[in-house]
């Protein structure tokens, strides 16, 4: 819900008017981004953050041959050169959960993300640009999802539906947290089409898709890409709630299934920090380090908020 | 002024009845019977399942058309009859929820007013202001970026089972019997501290953030420079960004409410708080669908006042909505 006050500097290059000109603003403007963004702490501390799990949820798997549901090693052991992250009271490997986990969370988050993200554009993008009785019907439906609770609705739908895979609750999530990106993606499209670029490409009698597609979307990319990763770190955290619930797909290990279990289990009873704590700071870093990086990237967009 | 909130009102009204014909569609478009779903998970033995089988038929009327089962349950919601428990046997769903109704609101109306009047404070003084800037900022994007569920994990973890400081687990010591006691009264400060706090901090990060980025941003607007340059002191000006800046944060207060809520619930959970929270944990793993429905309409019921005392304030707040020329949107 970020109020990104934006972009009347990003990308003015307007392909339709001028052949020759498409070329340069368009890469002086992907070069301007680059020179900004490695020079912006708050960007580069929240990529390596963000990219420092990706990795190891990639490789991490790999480096281990226990199953993240395999029961048979020593009972509630603390981290050792063994077992890196130690074992839970049953019997498994707390690593393997670990890596397992954070791939889930990637997974669930980019499906969500993407699924909310092309709701939410066709939505706003649809109400902005036609406006009238279309855009009054839509923001009303948006208003009425927008005010509906995501996770009471997330929480009986996936009570009666039990998922059992995660895609199926990444496309729950991503069906219920599209509402404030629809609403932003509006507001923006709004003033876009207002301008002389877009009246332009009417006249040459272009149809709405294709102006939306070409003229709008282009315009304002960077707003949209903030919205993604927003989406993305939001996401990641309803499915760690829901799994938390016991309401994710049972089969598959994730972050907030491990917190479940370790309550369930007693962990803070019986004081086994490195069952609840790994997860716990890995949903933290991630969700903070896309916060981080989302408000780098703004100022990297937005010449009016670097501070120097 | 009356525009402004007849639109919410209708908002609120569609979205009421929208989530009931939820709460009413889903059992009923799941694949399959939805009876002979839920008696293959509760397990029973097969004069057992025969019996549950008459009651679910009976209990979600599916012996009759479709529309006098969608009037029928309208019907009862407005009688306040949201069916019998299947967990806790022979008590009625609306009974559980108005029980547990006190803490969860004990724990969430207390943390959603001081989390935003602090956070709002705190974020305001932070802005422009490098040394507080760079103190406040970081804490307050790791509280925010943490899960409900983690800090309340930590906090119970730490001061509950590794210092010893607070007791956790219900809402006040089991020896004793809810009355109006100094001892009864200390007890359950000391249960509710914990949850409480995990639920305040959260929250304090987020409306820290928001209120530091809309004051910096105010005060970049002209009539704050214009001020300046008059040579106002620079407490009124931050008084006159706090005031425009307070809008959006009233705004961003009803859309997070839903997510507070929730947090509520899993807080609920890991303290083993007798909230709805800890209701809904029962009806999650006994399958207990009513009350699950019931906990759901509760919870939308709940975020809708919720959202209308916002829109009142509103118009308190800003005085664009009572002249009509425009609001919130």
């Amino acid at each position: 819900m970020s109020e990104v006050g934006h972009t009347e500097s990003v990308s003015t290059g307007s392909a339709e008017i001028s052949v020759v000109l498409v070329d340069e603003p368009e890469r002086r403007f992907g070069s301007e981004v680059a020179h900004f963004a490695i020079r912006n702490t708050k960007f580069l501390i929240g990529l390596s953050v963000v990219l420092f799990f990706l990795v190891l949820a990639i490789v991490g798997p790999w480096l281990t041959d226990a199953e993240p549901f395999e029961f048979g090693f020593p009972t509630g052991e603390p981290p050792s050169s063994e077992y890196w992250l130690g074992t839970t009271a049953p019997g498994q490997d707390v690593f393997a959960q670990f890596v397992y986990g954070l791939r889930a969370s990637f997974v669930v988050g980019a499906v969500a993300g993407l699924v909310a993200a092309t709701i939410g554009m066709a939505v706003g993008f649809t109400a902005g640009y036609r406006g009238g009785v279309i855009d009054d019907v839509l923001s009303m439906l948006t208003n009425v999802v927008l005010v509906i609770p995501t996770l009471a609705v997330l929480i009986i739908v996936s009570a009666y539906l039990s998922v059992s895979s995660l895609l199926g609750e990444a496309v729950l999530i991503g069906l219920t947290s599209w509402p404030w990106a629809a609403r932003a993606i509006r507001a923006q499209t709004f003033t876009l089409t207002s301008r002389e670029f877009v009246s332009l490409a009417r006249l040459s009698g272009r149809r709405g898709g294709k102006i939306i597609v070409t003229e709008i979307a282009p315009n304002m990319s960077s707003y949209l890409f903030l919205v993604m990763i927003l989406l993305f770190g939001s996401s990641i955290l309803i499915a760690a709630t829901l799994d938390f619930l016991g309401l994710g797909p049972a089969n598959v290990m994730s972050l907030g299934l491990m917190l479940n279990l370790a309550v369930s289990n007693a962990a803070l009873q019986l004081g086994m920090w490195w069952w609840f704590i790994p997860p716990g700071i890995a949903i933290t870093a991630i969700v903070g380090g896309l916060y981080v990086l989302n408000v780098g990237l703004d100022e990297v967009f937005n010449p009016k908020l670097r501070e120097t | 002024m009356t525009r402004y909130l007849a639109r919410k009102i209708t908002i609120y009204l569609l979205t009421f009845f929208v989530a009931v014909t939820i709460d009413w569609a889903i059992p009923r478009l799941m694949p399959g019977n939805p009876i002979d779903g839920l008696i293959s998970r509760i397990n029973a033995d097969p004069a057992a399942s025969e019996e549950l089988h008459g009651f679910f038929t009976k209990s979600f009327e599916l012996d009759q058309p479709l529309w006098k089962q969608y009037v029928n349950f309208w019907w009862g919601l407005l009688h306040g009859d949201l069916g019998p428990s299947i967990a806790y046997v022979g008590s009625r769903v609306d009974e559980l929820i108005w029980a547990a109704l006190p803490y969860t609101l004990a724990l969430l109306v207390p943390a959603i007013v001081l989390s935003y009047i602090a956070g709002n404070r705190v974020g305001a003084m932070a802005a422009r202001r490098k040394v507080l800037d760079n103190t406040v900022l970081p804490v307050a994007y790791v509280l925010t970026a943490t899960p409900y569920v983690f800090l309340a994990l930590l906090l119970a973890y730490f001061v509950a089972f590794q210092w010893q400081l607070l007791p956790v687990s219900g809402a006040y010591d089991f020896s004793l019997q809810p009355a109006w006691t100094p001892e009864f009264a200390q007890s359950f400060l000391s249960h509710w501290i914990l949850p409480f706090l995990s639920l305040f901090l959260v929250s304090f990060g987020g409306w820290a953030i928001g209120m530091r980025n809309l004051i910096i941003y105010e005060l970049e607007a002209d009539y704050a420079n214009y001020l300046q340059s008059l040579g106002t002191p620079n407490r009124l000006v931050r008084k006159y960004a706090y005031s425009n800046a307070v809008l959006p944060q009233m705004t961003g207060l009803a859309l997070a409410l839903g997510v507070i809520v929730g947090g509520a619930l899993v807080t609920e959970i890991v303290y083993g708080y007798p909230g709805v929270g800890s209701l809904l944990l029962t009806a999650i793993q006994n399958r207990d669908y009513f009350l699950l429905q019931g906990i759901f309409l509760f919870i939308i019921i709940g975020v809708l006042i919720a959202n209308f005392v916002v829109d009142l304030l509103y118009v308190v707040v800003d005085p664009r909505t009572r002249t009509g020329l425009q609001g919130q949107q």
